[in-house]
């Protein structure tokens, strides 16, 4: 309605011809964060590129995704055109607002791209690489506070991986969340907490400011460009990455899932498409058919077990 | 180069035809979105993200900033003339505005609304360009215990503030609370009140409360009177244009609502609502004429709306010197730095010195051109309030549903719009204040999440709390303005009582 609304607006506003849409994707979350960019990039590339004449983007936000997938899983059945943007945040709200309806209850497509996690301390600290951080934890787990995104989500299941890994007791981590990543970001700087965790992007021009100091990143090697070890290369083996996917209606026909397939690889495969990673800061991890239904398995298996681990979901 | 210097090569930039086009575009859109309840400038700047794609970063970011200032200008409008605040952050512009407007001073509210904004945004812009670096360290000094203690400073003013009665604003105030306690708590992900209901998930939505309670809840209000209602209202008494005494009451206010707005909006964790709201109370304590607060005294328009158009410039302070976006439009706003491969960021007045200070002198111009778009208008806009009852009314329940709808699409958030738009008629009839509701709804979560962050960091360390200096300044404060009033009663000092006796209870 509103986009529909505003849309035409615009449209008037900017003498823009009006299409029928072909695609519509659902944002499960407010303007501006990563699902919404996601959304609105697959939006402007499918556009650009002829994949599809005309694509809407509407934003349901809410509850860590899980509002907006249970709407889509009951309004969209059986409908080819409807698309929704999701991730590995989804995978946990799903388990800790024990949602009604799961990922079972729609059509992934496939995975599109993904983030590792940075871990960070203000420059002044004493903490000087990630050993000295893991020392401290073991020590006192409480008495080292990790500033990081919302509770349950990927920050704060990379940090109870941490734990579990060097065989700190999960529950006992003294995780703060905080709404956004701007709002952790401020907390760090001001050091009003010991250390900070979330998507490198987040960190990325403080710490080549040097600001912060980037003690470790959480991807299975190190990352082109950015000067960090692993959490693999401390001898915790932690790999854990934020991805976001694409999913379909549930309902489809084999030659419509398949018609779907077709156009997200041609979306990931075309220049524009991995133009927009590059000035995003996105990792190209496309995964799709049974290869990415087999990986989504195991990352729900592994959060249920953390999320146990850390208390939150019983 | 000094910061002069680069000031007039950035208005150079932002003076250029083109540029100059897309901040007009910027101001039009912001206003028309500011003024519809639900709609807001985030909303607007992610739908001209992908059409924006194909302009220069400059212009874009110049048409965005106009859309940001807009939104903050428009929003008072509706609020003033139709009690219908259109952004959260103008809804302590209802409070006087709707007043003087039925009083036939809709002109003069409208008025000190747009000059305070301008002065408010002419100011903070030029402190934006200034004194930047130096608002940040301040900010970054800000964690979760001393965010505590502004709130609670907040509380403290705020309830005195709102109402003739301080136990019925305190009950409003509660009312707030206890409905912000629904949805997922923020600091352990685990579901509060929302009895299983997915669409209580996120907790009850600012906006859709406060249009619910002050547009819903008045229609309805309105239409039980029948015929036997207040006389007709008077759409003009007097000038339109602010009189002289209107000036002389206006200008302070405009100038401690931007003290008080731009520092609280450049805070991390600040937001707009709360600058207006401790700038009414500011001006409600100050004022000369404390028996108007309630019936339209023209300070509490003006304080508020240089405080949230202040806030706005603001919010650029942490966005473009550390790349931290504080509200939802700012963090669409960032997406549009990235799109263009630039990340904002201690580095941006380094790297893109051009693209920065153009951005600033374009707000300086936006600014401008809001005013002159604007002012005309005013007389346009109070012939609103000509328009009979029934239609007016009949317009506003329409406009307030399709924001709510366009803002959440769905059947469950238009019944909350009537539900509580039934609890405001309620509230009004048995004389209840409706605003603490939705300050208790803004400002409850962000206390309760900032004093349980300052116990998790300190491990249950109640003392941290008052350790601080800034905490304990600012609870020092709340404290004097609890106290203070209660002494000075106790010893029964008559003119100081009943003067304190008229603005406070």
């Amino acid at each position: 309605m509103k986009q529909f609304f505003l849309a035409s607006i615009l449209a008037g506003a900017l003498a823009l011809p009006a299409f029928a849409a072909d695609y519509t994707i659902i944002a499960p979350a407010n303007p501006g964060g990563g699902w919404d960019q996601t959304a609105r990039s697959i939006q402007s590339v499918m556009q650009q590129e002829g994949i599809s004449g005309n694509v809407q983007v509407q934003n349901v936000p809410g509850a860590g995704g899980t509002i907006g997938l249970a709407q889509f899983a009951s309004q969209s059945k059986g409908n080819p055109n409807a698309l929704i943007v999701g991730g590995y945040v989804m995978v946990g709200a799903i388990l800790t607002n024990n949602s009604p309806v799961t990922l079972n209850d729609v059509t992934p497509i496939a995975r599109l791209t993904g983030e590792y996690e940075a871990i960070v301390v203000p420059a002044d600290s004493p903490l000087k690489t990630f050993g000295d951080l893991v020392e401290a934890l073991k020590k006192d787990p409480g008495a080292v506070s990790w500033g990081g995104g919302s509770a349950g989500g990927t920050d704060h299941i990379a940090v109870g991986l941490i734990a579990k890994a060097a065989g700190v007791d999960p529950t006992k981590i003294n995780y703060i969340a905080f709404s956004g990543g701007g709002e952790a970001l401020a907390a760090i700087l001001g050091s009003q907490v010991t250390a900070g965790i979330s998507g490198y992007g987040e960190f990325e021009s403080q710490v080549k400011s040097g600001t912060l100091r980037l003690l470790a990143v959480s991807s299975a090697e190190r990352i082109a460009g950015v000067d960090a070890p692993t959490i693999k290369e401390s001898g915790l083996d932690v790999v854990v990455q934020n991805w976001r996917m694409v999913a379909a209606a549930p309902g489809l026909t084999d030659e419509q899932k398949t018609a779907v397939s077709t156009d997200i690889e041609k979306l990931v495969k075309s220049a524009s498409w991995q133009e927009t990673l590059k000035t995003k800061g996105w990792q190209d991890t496309y995964l799709a058919g049974d290869a990415f239904k087999e990986q989504l398995a195991k990352d729900i298996s592994s959060t249920e077990t953390v999320l146990k681990d850390i208390g939150l979901v019983k | 180069m000094n910061t002069f210097d680069f000031l007039m090569q950035g208005l150079l930039v932002a003076a250029q035809p083109m540029n100059l086009l897309y901040a007009l575009i910027g101001v039009t859109l912001g206003t028309a979105v500011g003024v519809l309840p639900g709609i807001g400038p985030a909303l607007t700047v992610a739908l001209l993200l992908p059409v924006t794609y194909q302009l220069d970063p400059g212009g874009s970011l110049i048409m965005f900033a106009g859309i940001y200032y807009g939104g903050m200008y428009g929003g008072s409008t509706t609020s003033i003339l139709l009690n219908t605040p259109g952004e959260s952050a103008s809804i302590v512009t209802a409070l006087e505005g709707n007043k003087m407007a039925r009083a036939g001073r809709g002109g003069p509210a409208l008025a000190t609304a747009a000059i305070g904004s301008f002065v408010a945004g002419l100011i903070a812009t030029m402190a934006l360009a200034l004194i930047a670096p130096f608002v940040v360290k301040l900010a970054l000094v800000f964690g979760p215990r001393e965010y505590f203690a502004l709130m609670v400073l907040a509380f403290v003013t705020v309830s005195s503030a709102f109402g003739d009665s301080t136990l019925r604003g305190l009950t409003s105030l509660f009312i707030g609370f206890a409905l912000a306690i629904i949805g997922i708590d923020q600091l352990t992900g685990q579901t509060r009140m929302s009895f299983g209901v997915p669409d209580l998930l996120d907790g009850i939505e600012v906006t859709t409360l406060a249009v619910a309670m002050f547009a819903i809840g008045e229609s309805l209000y309105i239409a039980a009177q029948g015929d036997l209602g207040p006389d007709k209202v008077e759409a003009v008494r007097g000038s339109v244009w602010m009189n002289r005494q209107d000036w002389a009451r206006s200008w302070k206010a405009w100038l401690r609502g931007t003290a008080i707005g731009f520092p609280i909006g450049a805070m991390p964790a600040g937001g707009a609502e709360i600058g207006t709201f401790l700038s009414y109370a500011t001006e409600k304590r100050l004022t000369k004429y404390p028996e108007e607060f309630g019936n339209g005294a023209i300070e509490g328009v003006a304080g508020p709306e240089a405080a949230n158009n202040a806030s706005a410039a603001g919010t650029l302070v942490p966005l473009l010197t550390l790349g931290l976006p504080t509200t939802a439009t700012a963090a669409i706003m960032l997406a549009g730095f990235q799109q263009y491969g630039l990340q904002p960021g201690p580095l941006l007045f380094a790297t893109n010195p051009q693209l920065v200070w153009g951005l600033i002198a374009s707000l300086l111009i936006a600014n401008f051109m809001l005013l002159v778009l604007n002012l005309p208008l005013v007389g346009l806009w109070v012939k609103l309030l000509t328009i009979p009852k029934p239609w007016l009314y009949a317009g506003i329940l329409l406009f307030a549903t399709l924001g709510t709808i366009g803002a959440n699409p769905s059947v469950f958030e238009l019944g909350m719009l009537l539900a509580f738009g039934v609890l405001g008629y309620v509230m009004r009839i048995f004389g209840y204040p409706i605003a603490p509701v939705v300050v208790g709804l803004i400002l409850g979560p962000l206390a309760e999440q900032q004093l349980r962050r300052a116990l998790a960091i300190s491990q249950g360390d109640v003392t941290v709390l008052f350790t601080s200096p800034i905490a304990a300044v600012l609870l020092l404060i709340a404290a004097a303005a609890l106290i203070i009033p209660l002494i000075l009663r106790a010893r029964g000092r008559g003119e100081v009582l009943a003067q304190l006796a008229a603005s406070e209870d």
